[in-house]
Order: C-alpha cells, then structure tokens, then sequence
C-alpha cells in the first residue's frame, strides 16, 4: 500500500507539476460551462431541465474529448520512463512491477476524477444556483460525472497496454490514436453501416445488444444518454434504452471490466518484461 | 543476511535469442572490495550488472547477490541491501533535486530528514530546491550517485558512474566510494576510465565478448599477461643512440631520441638489465622503471584471441 501511495502520488505531483491537470479541468470546466449555458438556452417546450439537456449535450462530448485525454496520459506511462531511463532505476527499488502500474493508475485515475469534480461538478453548481437543476438531473448528472470517471479509467488502462507492447514511445503514440479512432469513431460506424445492410433485421437484437457492449464508449453512451427518461427522450434513445434494457449495475460492471482487463494484461506483460 | 561475499556469479551466462552476450562467467567479489569492470562497448558489462539487479534473468548460471538470488527477487525490488547509479542517470526532469530523491527515499524508506546531509554530501546542498532541468550532466550524476547511496546499501553497482565529473568532482567521488568500502561495503564499479579506475580498485575484471578474459588484481594481471617492463634511460646530450649500441643483450629498443631511449624487458629480468644498465655509468645518468599499467593491461586482455 506504502508503495503504491507513493507512485501514485509521484504522478499527481508530475500532472500538477506539468501542469497537466490544470490544462485537463479547464478544459472540462469550458466544456461543461459552455454547453451548460448555452445549450440549456432551447429547452421550450420539452419537459428536460437545462440540467438533464446538459447531461446529454456534455455525454455526447466526453465520449469523444475524454478517451482521447486519459490516452494522452496514459499512452507513454511506461514506454516513455523506459525510453527516458527512469525505469530502469524505479525497478531496482524495492517495488513490485505490478505494483508500478497500479500505482500509476491510481495516480492517473486521481487526475481525472479531481479534474471532473471540479470542471463538472464546477458546471453543474452553476446550473443549481441559476435554477436549471432539480433532484432528478442532478441524478443524472452525477451518474455522468461517475460513469465519465470510469470511461477515463478505461482508456488510461487501454493506454498502458498500449505502453507496455511497444519499444518506442512514438509507436505507442501512433497506437493510441488508433485505439482511439477504432473505439471512439470506427466502431459505431461499422456498427451502423451493419444495421443498415441488414434492411432485413435478420440480425438478432441479442447479436446488436452485445456488440454495443463491446465497446465501452458505448457503453458509456447507453449509460448516460437512456440512463433517465427526459435524457432519453432528449437524446432520441429512449426506445434504445427501453428494448435493450440493460440493467446499470451490468452496465457498469462491465465498464469496470473494462478498467481490470487491460489494466491486469499490462501487469502481466509488464512481469515479463526483460529490461 | 551477512556473507563474506558480496557477488557470486557461478557459470553466469545470457542470451537474448541467438545473441549470446555473456558465456560462463565465474568471479566471487568480497566484503569490502572495489572491483573495476572493464571492456568494450557491448562487451557484457551492463548486462552483467542487470543480471546483478535481477532486472534480467540469467540463461544459464547461478547468481548470489548479498546471499541471496536476485532473480527471485524479480517483480518485487531489491531491498536496501543494493544501490545502483545507471549508465546516463536520467530523472523526472520537472521536479527539483530534492523532490527527485525524497521519491526515492520514501521508497527505500529511508527518513527524509537525512535528505539535505546527503544532498550536501555530493555538494547539491544549493542546487536542490531547483528543477532537475536546470542541471548539467555532473549534478545529475551527482544526484544520482546520492540516489545510489540512499540507506547506506551494502553493495554499490556503478555504472559509469564519473562521465561528465570534473577531475575534482572525480577526486571526491572516489573519495566517497573509498569510504563506503572502509564502513565494510563493496563496489562495482563499470568504467572506461582506465587510468583513473587503476589506482581506486582492488581487483579487475575484464569482459570480452561476454566472457570473462581476465580477473585479479593489477600486479596479477600484469604478471599473468607477461606485459614487458618499459626502462627510459637518459644518456648525456646526443649520446643516446652510442650508449644504447652498448647495452645489446637482445634488449628491445622501443624508442630513442636526442638523450633518452626505452628498452623493453620481460619483468622478472628487469633487476638484471638495471645492474648493467649501472655498470655502463657514467655514460648513463638515470633509469626510470614503467611497469605496464591498466591501459597496457587492459589492451592485452581486451585484443587477444581467446578460445570462442
């Protein structure tokens, strides 16, 4: 735990030090103000607080913005201390290797979760105090501000993977823009244009449910955006929601799955590792 | 756990695929003993030295490291017991020199409190509250050298550890080794510095090929080598090629100029040549006696064709 404490730490010090926090909730906290001011502007005649319109407006923005910082994080955690030689001298030190990627993980994940609390959370104060927020999408909003927590967690996970197969940092780079493309873009592309050949729906709504869950960016969509009723009318998914009908606590079992199984393949890659 | 020996390689060697780049090394390195290990470029030594740190495992061989097999100790670190300085240390750059160590220490749980003595010690006492950015190549070696000796570890591992040091900050480096070796620690040290790594070490290894060519202390090497003592003598003014025709007796002569020329002979004859260099007064003013030193030594072991 001593060990862990400290690597962790190492890292937020380095995100503060580096400044990589502070770019990361100001741009979160722009982000969430932006659409939580202006976008809240239309509500008219729809029966959504600017909260719970906020709530889908920032979803569909973090499952985009999000994956790309956490990788942006994550993607050198490993190869680039082992390109710089900082490595080499960590792991003559009495720490475990799983230990040194778990312990940047906690300190990454630290990052992120503060870096939303404030930029979010910083946004959705704004909304209660000028009278945009009730009960209910304050619910809402902090399954969003939970579950983006998570989807960061995962692509800081995905990141290291990334980290410890290669041998050069700008590999790993060129790795995790791919991951992100595949995961973020490419994807539900590939999963639209199959929906669309198969005019026929011969297609089993089993076959699509699971290939949604796949992928933990939608995931992530299915839990924020059919999450609740007004967000899921406001979204256009709320018969999404309702047939697929995935209960949230297997939604984010499955995104903490997301976090465990890279995170546990990098741990075994890294043992392995010959330095 | 306390042995008398600090390093144990028994038969030691490492492959990466095809590549074999050490083959069946054996050396024992004691308490209190300054070892140099010597050798070209990709020679082995750092290998070695991974191997040492349970970094890498070895293909073939068993390793003692302080009693104990580093290669279980993989995944898990070291302990106390080993302090290493890296071949080009490199830190967390955004981070000042005592931040940097206080990582390191809190890690090897050593008290923080102790941080500035040993800060001052490498003479980073100013120079800590700044970024490790701001550093030249010297302090950070310096700062790693502090890194190395965090909780007073029994064995140092020194992996080139004086480039980039000036000669007085070389002086007060070995300085330190030399202490550490009088509190009953023992060093390794990896150079290329030949000359200044002769005088500071006890013993010698040195790495050809990933194996080991030779190991023993200089006078032992020297011998073994058959290296031929160098005698400069020094005639009067423009006589130092009539005089050298007189000594004959199958002498090498290996240079001559206006007053002086060197003579090679094999080391046990060398009192005999002096005797008769003596004899040929006064038409000889002086000798001086060059014993082959680590440069000469090194070169010999280093080039010569060994069994493969």
């Amino acid at each position: 735990m001593r060990a862990l404490a400290i690597l962790a730490g190492n890292e937020i010090r380095d995100g503060l030090r580096n400044r990589w926090v502070a770019a990361i909730v100001l741009l979160l906290a722009a982000l969430a103000l932006a659409l939580a001011l202006l976008g809240s502007a239309p509500s008219g005649s729809v029966r959504a607080t600017p909260m719970s319109i906020t709530v889908a407006s920032l979803a569909s923005l973090t499952v985009y913005l999000l994956p790309l910082i956490a990788l942006m994080l994550a993607f050198d955690a490993l190869v680039g201390e082992l390109e710089r030689g900082t490595l080499l001298l960590l792991l003559t030190y009495p720490v475990a290797r799983w230990q040194v990627v778990v312990g940047k993980f906690i300190g990454h994940s630290l990052i992120l979760l503060v870096s939303l609390l404030v930029g979010y959370g910083g946004a959705g104060l704004v909304l209660q105090f000028t009278g945009g927020a009730d009960a209910a999408s304050w619910d809402a909003y902090l399954v969003l501000m939970a579950s983006s927590w998570l989807l960061g967690s995962v692509f800081i996970a995905l990141g290291y993977l990334v980290s410890v197969l290669v041998r050069e940092r700008a590999t790993a780079a060129g790795m995790a823009v791919a991951l992100w493309l595949l995961f973020v873009v490419l994807y539900d592309l590939g999963l639209l244009g199959l929906l669309l050949a198969d005019s026929e729906q011969q297609l089993g709504t089993g076959l699509v449910a699971g290939l949604l869950l796949a992928n933990p960016t939608d995931i992530y969509r299915i839990i924020n955006l059919t999450g609740t009723e007004a967000v899921s009318l406001l979204a256009g998914m709320a018969e999404a929601g309702r047939s697929a009908g995935f209960s949230p606590a297997l939604l984010i079992a499955l995104l903490a799955a997301w976090v465990v199984v890279p995170l546990t393949l990098t741990v075994l890659r890294f043992q392995r590792k010959e330095l | 756990m306390t042995t008398a020996v600090s390093i144990e390689l028994d038969g030691v060697g490492k492959r990466y695929g095809d590549h074999e780049v050490l083959h069946a090394v054996t050396l024992a390195v004691g308490r209190a003993e300054c070892v140099a290990l010597l050798g070209h470029n990709g020679a082995g030594k750092t290998t070695l030295m991974k191997l040492l740190l349970g970094l890498t495992r070895p293909s073939a061989g068993r390793i003692r490291v302080n009693g104990a097999d580093p290669t279980h100790l993989r995944g898990r670190g070291l302990g106390a017991g080993i302090g290493f300085l890296p071949e080009n240390v490199m830190f967390n750059t955004a981070m000042t020199g005592h931040e940097v160590l206080r990582f390191y220490a809190r890690l090897k749980r050593v008290a923080v409190a102790t941080l500035p003595a040993l800060l001052a010690e490498v003479g980073l006492g100013e120079a800590a509250r700044r970024r490790v950015a701001t550093y030249s190549k010297g302090m950070r070696q310096r700062l790693g050298l502090a890194q190395a000796l965090l909780g007073q570890p029994h064995l140092l591992l020194l992996d080139e550890p004086t480039t980039g040091l000036d000669p007085v900050l070389r002086e007060t480096f070995y300085r330190r080794v030399r202490r550490h070796q009088e509190e009953g620690g023992c060093a390794l040290i990896a150079s290329h510095a030949l000359t200044e790594i002769e005088a500071r070490s006890d013993r010698v290894a040195i790495l050809r090929q990933g194996r080991l060519v030779a190991f023993g202390t200089l006078t032992e090497l020297r011998e073994r080598a058959g290296l031929p003592v160098r005698i400069r003598v020094l005639t009067g003014a423009g006589e130092a090629a009539a005089v050298a025709a007189r000594v004959g007796g199958g002498l090498r002569l290996e240079h001559i100029n206006n007053q002086t020329f060197d003579l090679a002979c094999a080391s046990e004859a060398k009192l005999d040549v002096v005797t008769h260099l003596a004899g040929l007064r006064p038409a000889v003013r002086d000798v001086e006696i060059h014993a082959p030193g680590l440069d000469q030594v090194y070169a010999h072991y280093s080039a010569a064709e060994g069994p493969q």
